[in-house]
């Protein structure tokens, strides 16, 4: 057992409160490590992680492996299209081919909700969730969590919007979990249908209304609005979502406070966000990114080398 | 491990108390079996000796259970079940009687496929009776052979998990299964609105992250069936109901004298969706298990009438199938060697007797599909159930008999258990 009361990382729903508080105070020293000029450590020397990838990520995965990496472990990748996938099959055999390589850790990003609860049944590794369908993606909700943490330094209190299509996106319930239970408050905003059905028993509050939902953030998180969602028409047109949803530059000047913004990336510059929003100086998108190495380079150490703690 | 056997001799099952669901009496006595049939039923305190003597004292003897919904997927999925091994899920559930659903490879859409069923079935230890496709292939679009099916032997029409998508081809087939005197059964969920869904859509969908199936996908179904069948006056069946909003139409229908029938199945009555929290695909069934009060709602229909009876809707499927991730593992579980301990556990909870629990199991299931239900008679084929009611029970593998093992009952702690099931010279002990 690592240094978080749990063997695996899956979800944030139910991580204990202050193991969350040691991936990010831990997260900050890696930081650390980021800036020198030498950005590698050696706490997972002789360790292997595989990344086991059933459906297409670049930017989560690039993370992971940069993470892993900088910390000396031995990285092997695998994808497996999700045409490969098409019976799910694959994932029993898939596993127990690296259950018999003997890896120490895998990271899994899978289309199915709960797919990562299965995977620690068939493995004795260490199990990290890099997004199981439209359930968690714990490691995005940790590098959201420090990104404001480090911008209000704190995270108590903090008022959190999350805007955009919040039934499909995994980030929006990592996100929800993790930062309701380190005691921010959150307020969910886009299209009625695209809301999960009964959301506010999760403790958050939710307004259609995009230009009240920024009069009352301290910080948004704009989600990527999935282009293929449109052509099932459950938008009417990026002109009508951008109108009602888009974090345009217009609208951020019309609210009189400066609030941060953040997004997961990959962006729709002109659908869900304007350029211009973006790339401007409240915007923590880049910070973002950084964290995520930080983040998780801080959740593989604490998991990995028992007994190492700071 | 229960195991068939044939009665050798004379068999006595002595000192229980006989219920007949037929008459609604019961009393204290034995029953004498002899070369597969009723020789005598004695009073209590006669003393008549016998090759075998099971002693039923503090046990219910009944007439063997009707299950109108089983899956025996034969032809074509052997690997899953076949109409031998579900017969013997069958006997150690306590049923004698089932009637498998047409959605075998090939489909049970001719007459042809509906005697393959019989002749197969002629050598089987329980009554089997196959269902008819509603139309071609389930293809929902051109109506079987419903006339030479059910001249062959058919007892009723399905498209099964199917449902008849299109208004019309429903309104037809209800139309013309009419001169035949069965029902048709349609799967009723508009698949529209169930989309992607995979549970049922609400709170825990929301947490989990699965795609809902909301109650409504059933409930705007079921409330066109009832419209159709009372516009042409005919008779349909309801499958599997699960929400407590076709619960309130069907209720409404039947006040108005429409011929309609319900079943519900024990999962729906025993389990509710929290069952899914830990994603266990062997509780993924369609449709799919729903919230605590459409559980109560359907426990209330049973009390009232509403809902007619039990069936199990028995779906075996293999172990790599339900290994799969969620999404991807097929609906369904078995559910015959399981059924009577979740349905006595959780209807005597609810204030049910004895006899009106064996009653949801036998003629009411029988009315339904119109056959003929008559009061157990000396010269009469051997067919009975015995009981414990008191009897506390684990249901583990080992209670399995069915090809398939996907249930999520396993471990679940039962009361009342079936102990013996006698169909003729067989006795499943």
């Amino acid at each position: 057992m690592g240094a978080l009361s749990r063997k695996h990382f899956l979800d944030l729903e139910f991580a204990p409160k202050e193991d969350l508080q040691k991936i990010i105070d831990t997260a900050y020293t890696f930081k650390d490590v980021l800036d020198r000029p030498i950005k590698k450590v050696p706490s997972l020397t002789g360790k292997n992680v595989v990344n086991l990838f059933f459906e297409n990520s670049t930017r989560t995965r690039m993370s992971f492996e940069l993470a892993e990496k900088r910390l000396s472990s031995d990285v092997t990748n695998f994808s497996a299209s999700s045409s490969s996938l098409s019976k799910g099959e694959s994932l029993k055999d898939t596993i127990q081919n690296i259950h018999a390589m003997k890896m120490d850790a895998v990271v899994m990003r899978h289309p199915t909700p709960g797919s990562v609860y299965q995977l620690t049944k068939f493995v004795d590794a260490v199990v990290i969730n890099a997004g199981d369908g439209t359930h968690e993606h714990p490691t995005q909700g940790m590098l959201d969590m420090i990104s404001i943490h480090e911008k209000f330094n704190g995270l108590e209190g903090v008022k959190v919007g999350i805007i955009g299509d919040i039934l499909h996106s995994r980030v929006a319930l990592s996100n929800i979990f993790g930062l309701i239970k380190m005691g921010a408050e959150i307020t969910l905003c886009g299209p009625p249908h695209l809301i999960p059905v009964n959301v506010e028993e999760l403790g958050v509050n939710v307004t259609y209304d995009v230009d009240e939902l920024i009069e009352w953030a301290d910080v948004i998180n704009v989600l990527r609005i999935q282009r293929e969602r449109m052509g099932l028409g459950l938008i009417p047109s990026i002109r009508e979502y951008r109108h009602h949803f888009g974090i345009t530059n217009e609208r951020l000047t019309n609210h009189k406070k400066e609030i941060v913004v953040m997004h997961p990336g990959p962006m729709n510059r002109g659908v869900e966000i304007d350029s211009n929003v973006a790339d401007s100086e409240q915007a923590i998108i880049l910070n973002q990114v950084l964290n995520g190495v930080a983040v998780r380079m801080s959740i593989l150490y604490l998991l990995l080398s028992p007994g190492e703690e700071n | 491990m229960k195991k068939l056997q044939s009665i050798t001799g004379s068999l006595l099952l002595k000192d229980g108390t006989i219920y007949d669901p037929a008459t609604g009496k019961s009393s204290v006595g034995s029953v004498l079996i002899k070369d597969g049939l009723v020789e005598e039923i004695l009073s209590s305190g006669k003393v008549i000796s016998a090759d075998t003597i099971i002693n039923c004292t503090g046990k219910v003897i009944t007439c063997g259970f009707t299950d109108i919904h089983v899956h025996f997927r034969e032809p074509g999925r052997e690997d899953k079940e076949t109409l031998e091994t579900g017969s013997l899920a069958a006997l150690a559930g306590g049923f004698t009687r089932v009637c498998v659903m047409p959605n075998t490879n090939p489909v049970l859409d001719t007459p042809e496929s509906i005697r393959f069923i019989l002749d197969r079935a002629k050598k089987l230890p329980v009554e089997i009776c196959p269902i008819g496709a509603i139309t071609k292939g389930q293809g929902g679009t051109e109506l079987a052979e419903m006339g030479e099916m059910i001249k062959a032997g058919a007892v009723a029409v399905s498209d099964d998990g199917l449902p008849v998508v299109n208004g019309q081809m429903m309104k037809i087939a209800v139309e013309y299964a009419g001169q035949f005197g069965v029902p048709v059964i349609n799967h009723a969920e508009d698949v529209l609105i169930r989309s992607d869904g995979v549970m049922n859509e609400g709170s825990l969908s929301t947490r989990l992250g699965l795609s809902g199936n909301p109650d409504i996908s059933e409930s705007v179904m079921v409330y066109r069936d009832l419209v159709i069948a009372e516009y042409v006056s005919g008779k349909i069946h309801v499958p599997h109901v699960s929400t407590a909003k076709s619960v309130e139409l069907i209720r409404r229908y039947k006040k108005k004298g429409v011929d309609v029938t319900a079943e519900v199945t024990p999962h729906h009555l025993g389990l509710n969706e929290n069952k899914l929290v830990n994603y266990d695909t062997n509780a993924k069934v369609a449709p799919p298990l729903r919230t605590d009060d459409d559980r109560i709602a359907l426990i209330e229909a049973l009390k009232d009438g509403t809902i007619d009876c039990i069936a199990t809707d028995h779906a075996p499927h293999t172990i790599e199938e339900k290994e799969s991730d969620f999404n991807h593992a097929p609906c369904g579980m078995i559910g015959l060697e399981s059924a009577f301990g979740m349905v006595h556990r959780t209807l005597t909870e609810h204030g049910f007797d004895i006899f009106e629990i064996i009653d949801l199991l036998t003629v009411n299931p029988a009315r339904v599909m119109g056959f003929e239900v008559l009061p157990i008679t000396k010269g009469q084929k051997a067919n009975f159930t015995i009981i414990d009611p008191t009897s506390k029970w684990t249901f583990t593998k080992s209670d399995i008999h069915s090809r398939s093992k996907n249930s999520p009952m396993l471990g679940t702690e039962f009361q009342g258990e079936v102990i013996t099931t006698i169909f003729g010279k067989n006795i499943f002990s």
